[in-house]
C-alpha cells in the first residue's frame, strides 16, 4: 500500500553511535485516535533527543488554531514577488517555438531570420527535450533534432530584450517537418493498426509528485501495460459472489491551469547559476539542473518566494529551466521565460483519462469477495495513467486483481496532478460500491460500514450520519416528480502518509529576542510558512506574525518537494525538533547569567523559569538579552516515523447535494459537506481553505474540465481559459468542511498533509452517487455536461434500476 | 500579437479619417485584442474610437430609444429604461460574459465580434471564414456548433445583444466619411454563410458603427432574454432565446422568437411565433412553440443535445416573459 520513503540509515543506529554515553530513546505516552469518539494514548518508543510529547490541539495556544496566513497581507496586497515578478539587471527576455503538428521528424530549422529581428540576442535548438517518454532502444529513431510527438512540443527558443521582439522573433523560425502519421483519440490508439506514437517500447520517469508508469512493462503497439498486481484468487471469489456489480467508465483528460505559468527566471554566472521558479520543489529544480548541465549541486541556487499554484504539474526544472539556463549561458544576461496560457494546456501536464472496466463480486451480506479492474488511460506520450489506488487501498476484499494499461497517443506527456489517478478511480470504485448498495438492498453508509475497516472512515461516517444534508437525502432514487430533481450522494477517499526524508530546517534564536526559522521548502499556496511560524510560536511564545520564516531558497537547508501531500508531514518534525532543540541551546546561553545550570530552566509559554525558584519567571525577550553570544541555532533533519506502516492511510468522505435539471441536462451543485482527517491540522482555517479548493477542482473536473484534441489534425482547439471551462463563482456551491482531528502518534508534530485527499478524489463519485439518487440514472462518464446527461437520460431505463 | 500602431481618436470624423490603409476600429478592445493575441488578426494599424463620448449615452428620443455604439454592456444591463421596457435586452447585455468584460464591451463591438468558432479562432486552422475553401467543424469537434441555417459554415451567432436586438426590430447606424449615414435592420445586417460565407456582416471597411435605434414598446409588451451554457459563470451560449411578446389582456397579440445559438446568424423562429399568435400563453403554448422553433434542424455529429435543449430554453423564456416562471437557474450567470 503505501511506501515510505525510506531513510538507508535508520536515526536510532546514528544516535546510539553518536550518543553512546546517554539513553537513545525513550517511551513516550500519546494521543491517538479521534478526540470525542476514539481517543486514548498509545506508548511510542521515542529517540530521547526528541521534544516533550504535544497535547491535543485544544491544549496548545498556537499550533492547531487557526493563524491567520503569514504572508497574506503580501499576497492581496500585490507585494507578493512571484517569478514573473522578477526583474534582473540586463534581464532578457524568452519565448518558445512550439511545434504546430502532431507527429513529425524535424528535417530543419532555420533561425536566421529570427536572429535579424532588431533585439534578439539569441536563439537556441532543443536537442534534448524533456518530459516525454524515451525509447527504450533509442536506435529504432536516429534523428538530427527530436522527434515532434505532440502538437505545441518544444522545438527552441528566443531570447530577445523584450517580451514582444522574442514572440516575433520565435513566429520567424522556420520549421520543416516531414510529417508522421498520428493520433489523439485513445480509443483509436488502442486498435491493432493504429498510427504508433513510439516505434518501439519507451517508458518515463515519475515525478517527485507521483506520475510515471511502471518502467519496463510490455508495449504492444501503443499499449504500455498492463502493469498486473494481484492477491487471492479473483476468479473463484466472482464465483463465491450472489451478486456481481460490471460497469465501464469513462473519465476525460485535464489540464492542471494553475493561475499562475510555468516559468522561470535563469541568470547563469561563471561560478553560480542562480534560478527563480515557480516550482514545487525548488530541490528537484536543483536536482535536475545540475545533472542536466553537468554541475555540482552546490553551483545550482533554486529560489521560490511566491508560487501561484502547481498542483503536481511543477517539479523540477522542465523544458522552460533548462531551455532559460542553457541561453542565459550564451547570452551572459538572465533570462525571464514563462509559458503563455495555450502552451499551459499543451505541454507541461494534465490528468490522464481513464476507461475502466470494473466488476465487483459480493455475498448478500456486503462481504466483498472479489474486485477486478482493467483499465486504460492516456497519458499522451508520457506514462502514469493507472487509476488502482481505490479499487486497491479503499475497502478490503477477499481477491483483487487490477490491470493498469497506459496508451499514447499524440499529446502532451502527463504530469502528476493531485491525486494521481484517484479521481478517476475512486468515480468509477465509489459509484460502483453505491449500486452493490443497492443491488444488496444495503443502505450505502451501513455498507460501506461493513467492508471499510479504516477507523477514522468510520468516524466520519458517522459524522455524515448525523449531518442535515445526509439526513435530507431521500433513499429513493428519482423521487421528486418536477423536471428538477434533487438528490444527495456521498463518496469516499483514500490517500497515503508519504515522507520525504530530505526535510530539513534550521531555527536560530538572536540575542534581541528574534526567531527565525529556515529551510528550503517552497510555500506552494497551501501555508507551510504559516505553519512554521506557528510551531516556533508555540516553542518561544512568541506571535507567529513576529517570526521569521525564510523559505524557498536552497541556500536553506534541504526541504521537501511539495507533492503527494508530503510538505507538512515531512517537514514539521524536523522544524518543532530544531525549535526545540535551539530552546534548549538558548537556556544553556543564559543560564551563567542567570545564576543557575540549563536544567533548572525551562521556556513555556513565553517564559522562561527557574524549577528552582530562584527566580520570578521572566519574559524570553528580557531572558534573550542574557545569552553569551550573539545566536544560538540548530539545524534538524527529518527522522523516521515513530510507528511506521500504522495508520499510513488519510482520506474523508464527501457529500452533495444537487438539483439535476432533467429538461436542459445541467447538474448544479447545491451543498458540499466534506468530513476530512489529515493527522492533526496544524492550521484548521489552512487545512480548510485547501479543502475547499479541493471540493472546486473536483467539482469543475466533473462537470466542466475537458481537454479536447481534434481528431482529424491533433491539435487541441481549447487550449484557452475561455472554451477550457472551469468552474467560475456560480458554480462553486456552499461547502461545509468538518475537520476530523485524527491523532496517529507518528511524529513530533504528529501532522499530515490534506492536498490530494482533500475533495478532488471523491466529489466526482458523490455528484455520481447523487444524480443517481436525483434522477434513477447513472453517469458513468465526465465530464457531466449537458450533452452527456441528455444522453443518458433519453436512455430507456432498465427495471433494475429504476426503483 | 504582432507590432501595431495606434491613432487615438475623440470625434468620429478623426477616426474615419484614419480608417485607411487596413486600419482596424478599436472600441473596448475585448473582442480584437483577443484575436490580436491568437494571432488570427494582424492588423498594423489600430484607430481607437474608444475615448469619443459622443459614441457612448442612452438617449430616448421622439421616435426610439438610441443607444450609443460605445455604450457598454453593463451600463445597458444597468438602465432602468431599459430595464423596465426592452427587458429582453438588458437581460441579454446583463447576462453577457463577466463583469469585468460587461465593463469593457461595448454594445457596438458586442454586435460586431467575430465567430467564436475555435477552428476559426486558432491560427492553425485556415478555414472557409478565412477565405479558404475548407470547414474543419463539420468533421471534428462540432458540439458547441450550428444545428440549422448553417450552409458551409456552422459557427454559431457569438453575440448575445444581437438576439435581443433582433427580437426588438432594431437598426444599426453606420457612418462614413464618402457615403455618410446609413440605417441597416438588424435582420439585414447579418450574411448568412450559405449567401456568402467570407462575409459576417454588411459593414464597409470605411464604416463605423456609430448607434443602434430600437422602436418604441408597442403596447401590452413584454419580454425577456435567457442564455445557456454549460455552466453561469463565463460561458459562451449552447442555447438561447430572446423572447418578445405582445399581450392583449391574457391573449399574445403578436410574438417574436429569436435565437443566436443555433445558427451562424441570430434567427427569428416564424414556426414558433405562429404558435404564440392569437394564443394564451400557457405552458402548454410555450412548450409548443419551443417544439416548433427546431423545424429544419439538421445537427451535426456532436450537438444533438441542442435539439433537445433549445425548445426548453424557448418554453422557459416564454414563460419569463410573460411572467409565469422565475429567470431559469440553468441561465443565472
Amino acid at each position: 500500500m503505501a511506501t515510505h520513503i525510506s531513510d538507508p540509515v535508520p536515526d536510532a543506529v546514528v544516535a546510539s553511535a553518536a550518543n553512546a554515553a546517554g539513553p537513545v530513546t525513550k517511551t513516550v505516552s500519546m494521543p491517538i485516535g479521534v478526540p470525542g469518539y476514539t481517543l486514548r494514548d498509545e506508548e511510542r518508543t521515542v529517540p530521547a533527543s526528541e521534544p516533550p510529547v504535544l497535547p491535543v490541539n485544544k491544549d496548545l495556544q498556537y499550533i492547531g488554531k487557526p493563524v491567520e496566513r503569514w504572508d497574506g497581507h503580501l499576497k492581496v496586497s500585490g507585494r507578493a514577488r512571484y517569478t514573473a515578478d522578477v526583474q534582473l539587471p540586463g534581464m532578457l527576455y524568452a519565448s518558445f517555438v512550439d511545434a504546430s503538428v502532431p507527429h513529425a521528424r524535424v528535417v530543419s530549422i532555420d533561425t536566421s531570420e529570427a536572429e535579424r529581428l532588431p533585439g534578439v540576442k539569441a536563439v537556441h535548438v532543443i536537442e534534448t527535450v524533456l518530459g516525454n517518454a524515451v525509447l527504450r532502444n533509442p536506435a529504432l529513431e536516429k534523428t538530427r533534432y527530436p522527434v515532434v510527438r505532440y502538437a505545441g512540443q518544444p522545438i527552441a527558443a528566443v531570447a530577445a530584450t523584450s517580451q514582444q521582439a522574442a514572440d516575433e522573433a520565435a513566429d520567424k523560425v522556420k520549421v520543416k517537418y516531414e510529417a508522421l502519421p498520428f493520433v489523439v483519440d485513445q480509443d483509436v490508439a488502442r486498435a491493432p493498426n493504429a498510427a504508433l506514437v513510439f516505434p518501439g517500447p519507451a517508458d518515463e520517469a515519475g515525478t517527485a509528485g507521483g506520475g510515471g508508469g511502471e518502467g519496463g512493462s510490455p508495449q504492444t503497439g501503443n499499449i504500455h501495460g498492463p502493469t498486473v498486481k494481484k492477491h487471492g484468487d479473483t476468479e473463484q471469489g466472482f464465483k463465491d459472489a450472489d451478486v456481481i456489480v460490471d460497469a465501464h467508465y469513462k473519465t476525460q483528460v485535464q489540464t492542471h491551469s494553475a493561475l499562475e505559468t510555468h516559468g522561470v527566471v535563469a541568470d547563469w554566472k561563471p561560478d553560480m547559476l542562480t534560478v527563480y521558479a515557480s516550482t514545487q520543489g525548488t530541490a528537484s529544480v536543483r536536482e535536475e539542473l545540475a545533472a542536466f548541465f553537468k554541475l555540482p549541486k552546490s553551483q545550482v541556487r533554486v529560489i521560490t518566494e511566491f508560487m501561484g499554484g502547481g498542483f503536481g504539474a511543477k517539479f523540477g526544472a522542465g523544458n522552460p529551466g533548462v531551455v532559460a539556463a542553457a541561453l542565459s549561458r550564451k547570452t551572459g544576461a538572465p533570462i525571464r521565460l514563462m509559458l503563455d496560457r495555450e502552451e499551459e494546456h499543451l505541454a507541461v501536464g494534465n490528468r490522464p483519462s481513464s476507461d475502466q472496466h470494473l466488476r465487483i463480486g459480493a455475498k448478500k451480506d456486503g462481504t466483498i469477495t472479489a474486485i477486478h479492474l482493467v483499465s486504460f488511460g492516456t497519458a499522451g506520450c508520457g506514462t502514469g495513467a493507472g487509476c488502482a489506488g481505490p479499487a486497491s487501498n479503499l475497502y478490503k476484499s477477499a481477491a483483487l486483481h487490477t490491470e493498469e494499461n497506459d496508451v499514447f497517443i499524440n499529446a502532451g506527456p502527463a504530469a502528476a496532478f493531485r491525486a494521481p489517478g484517484h479521481p478517476q478511480g475512486a468515480f468509477a470504485l465509489e459509484q460502483s460500491i453505491d449500486e452493490l448498495a443497492e443491488r444488496l438492498a444495503i443502505d450505502p453508509v451501513d455498507l460501506r460500514d461493513r467492508i471499510d475497516e479504516n477507523p477514522v472512515r468510520r468516524v466520519q461516517r458517522q459524522v455524515m450520519r448525523e449531518s442535515a444534508i445526509w439526513k435530507s437525502r431521500n433513499p429513493h432514487a428519482n423521487a421528486d416528480p418536477g423536471p428538477i430533481k434533487r438528490g444527495v450522494g456521498f463518496s469516499q477517499s483514500v490517500w497515503y502518509r508519504f515522507i520525504d526524508m530530505s526535510s530539513s530546517a534550521e531555527v536560530r534564536v538572536h540575542q534581541d529576542g528574534s526567531v527565525e526559522v529556515l529551510s528550503a521548502v517552497q510555500d506552494i499556496g497551501s501555508g507551510i510558512k504559516t505553519v512554521l511560524a506557528q510551531i516556533l510560536a508555540e516553542q518561544f511564545g512568541v506571535p507567529p506574525a513576529q517570526i521569521s520564516v525564510k523559505v524557498g531558497d536552497t541556500n536553506y537547508p534541504v526541504g521537501p518537494n511539495s507533492g503527494g501531500s508530503v510538505t507538512t508531514a515531512s517537514l514539521t518534525p524536523a522544524v518543532r525538533d530544531a525549535a526545540w532543540q535551539a530552546s534548549q541551546k538558548f537556556l544553556a546561553s543564559v543560564a551563567p547569567a542567570l545564576g543557575t545550570t540549563p536544567a533548572d530552566l525551562t521556556l513555556t509559554a513565553g517564559m522562561v523559569r527557574s524549577a528552582s525558584g530562584k527566580f520570578q519567571p521572566i519574559p524570553f525577550r528580557s531572558a534573550a538579552s542574557k545569552m553569551n553570544t550573539g545566536e544560538v541555532s540548530a539545524q534538524v533533519k527529518r527522522i523516521r516515523d515513530y510507528a511506521p506502516k500504522k495508520y499510513d492511510t488519510y482520506g474523508g468522505v464527501d457529500v452533495a447535494e444537487v438539483a439535476v435539471d432533467t429538461e436542459t441536462g445541467r447538474i448544479h451543485v447545491k451543498r458540499v459537506l466534506s468530513v476530512h482527517d489529515c493527522g492533526r491540522p496544524m492550521n484548521p482555517a489552512q487545512t480548510i481553505s485547501q479543502i475547499n479548493g479541493g471540493v472546486t477542482q473536483g467539482i469543475s473536473y466533473t462537470l466542466f474540465e475537458h481537454r479536447l484534441l481534434d481528431p482529424n489534425y491533433g491539435i487541441m482547439v481549447n487550449a484557452n481559459l475561455d472554451k477550457y471551462k472551469i468552474a467560475g463563482s456560480y458554480e462553486i456551491p456552499q461547502v461545509e468542511v468538518i475537520l476530523t482531528e485524527s491523532y496517529i502518534g507518528q511524529s513530533s508534530t504528529d501532522a499530515s498533509g490534506i492536498g490530494e485527499a482533500a475533495g478532488i478524489i471523491s466529489v466526482g463519485a458523490a455528484i455520481g452517487n447523487a444524480v443517481y439518487n436525483a434522477t434513477g440514472v447513472r453517469i458513468r462518464q465526465l465530464p457531466m455536461t449537458p450533452a452527456v446527461v441528455l444522453a443518458a437520460l433519453n436512455q430507456p431505463r432498465p427495471m433494475t434500476e429504476a426503483l | 500579437m504582432n507590432s501595431f500602431a495606434i491613432a487615438d481618436c475623440t470625434t468620429v470624423e478623426a477616426a474615419l479619417s484614419q480608417l485607411q490603409d487596413g486600419a482596424v476600429v478599436k472600441a473596448g478592445g475585448v473582442d480584437l485584442l483577443d484575436r490580436m493575441k491568437n494571432g488570427t488578426d494582424t492588423p498594423t494599424r489600430l484607430v481607437n474610437i474608444r475615448n469619443i463620448s459622443e459614441l457612448r449615452g442612452i438617449r430616448p428620443t421622439s421616435e426610439d430609444l438610441t443607444i450609443g455604439a460605445l455604450t457598454t454592456l453593463g451600463e445597458i444591463a444597468d438602465d432602468t429604461t431599459i430595464r423596465s421596457q426592452y427587458a429582453v435586452l438588458s437581460d441579454a447585455c446583463g447576462h453577457a460574459a463577466t463583469p469585468h468584460i460587461r465593463n469593457m464591451a461595448t454594445i457596438g463591438g458586442n454586435l460586431l465580434q467575430e465567430l467564436q468558432c475555435w477552428y476559426f479562432r486558432s491560427a492553425d486552422f485556415q478555414c472557409l471564414r478565412k477565405g479558404k475553401d475548407i470547414c474543419f467543424a463539420f468533421s471534428g469537434l462540432n458540439q458547441y456548433h450550428a444545428i440549422m441555417d448553417y450552409g458551409g459554415c456552422p459557427s454559431v451567432a457569438p453575440s448575445s445583444g444581437a438576439v435581443a436586438l433582433l427580437a426588438l426590430d432594431a437598426s444599426v447606424e453606420l457612418v462614413s466619411s464618402g457615403n455618410g449615414k446609413r440605417t441597416v435592420a438588424i435582420k439585414d445586417f447579418y450574411v448568412r454563410p450559405d449567401a456568402n460565407p467570407h462575409k459576417f456582416h454588411v459593414m464597409r471597411d470605411d464604416e463605423i458603427l456609430t448607434a443602434i435605434h430600437i422602436p418604441k414598446p408597442a403596447a401590452g409588451m413584454r419580454s425577456a432574454y435567457q442564455k445557456y451554457g454549460e455552466k453561469e459563470s463565463h460561458d459562451w451560449a449552447i442555447a438561447d432565446a430572446g423572447i418578445v411578446l405582445e399581450m392583449d389582456g391574457n391573449i399574445c397579440r403578436r410574438a417574436v422568437v429569436a435565437m443566436g445559438a443555433a445558427s451562424p446568424v441570430v434567427r427569428r423562429s416564424m414556426e414558433a411565433e405562429a404558435a404564440l399568435a392569437g394564443k394564451p400563453i400557457t405552458p402548454d403554448t410555450a412548450r409548443a412553440a419551443g417544439q416548433a422553433s427546431m423545424t429544419g434542424a439538421m445537427p451535426l455529429s456532436m450537438n444533438e443535445y441542442k435539439v433537445q435543449l433549445f425548445p426548453v430554453a424557448i418554453y422557459r423564456t416564454i414563460l419569463l416573459a410573460a411572467g409565469q416562471m422565475d429567470r431559469d437557474p440553468s441561465a443565472a450567470g
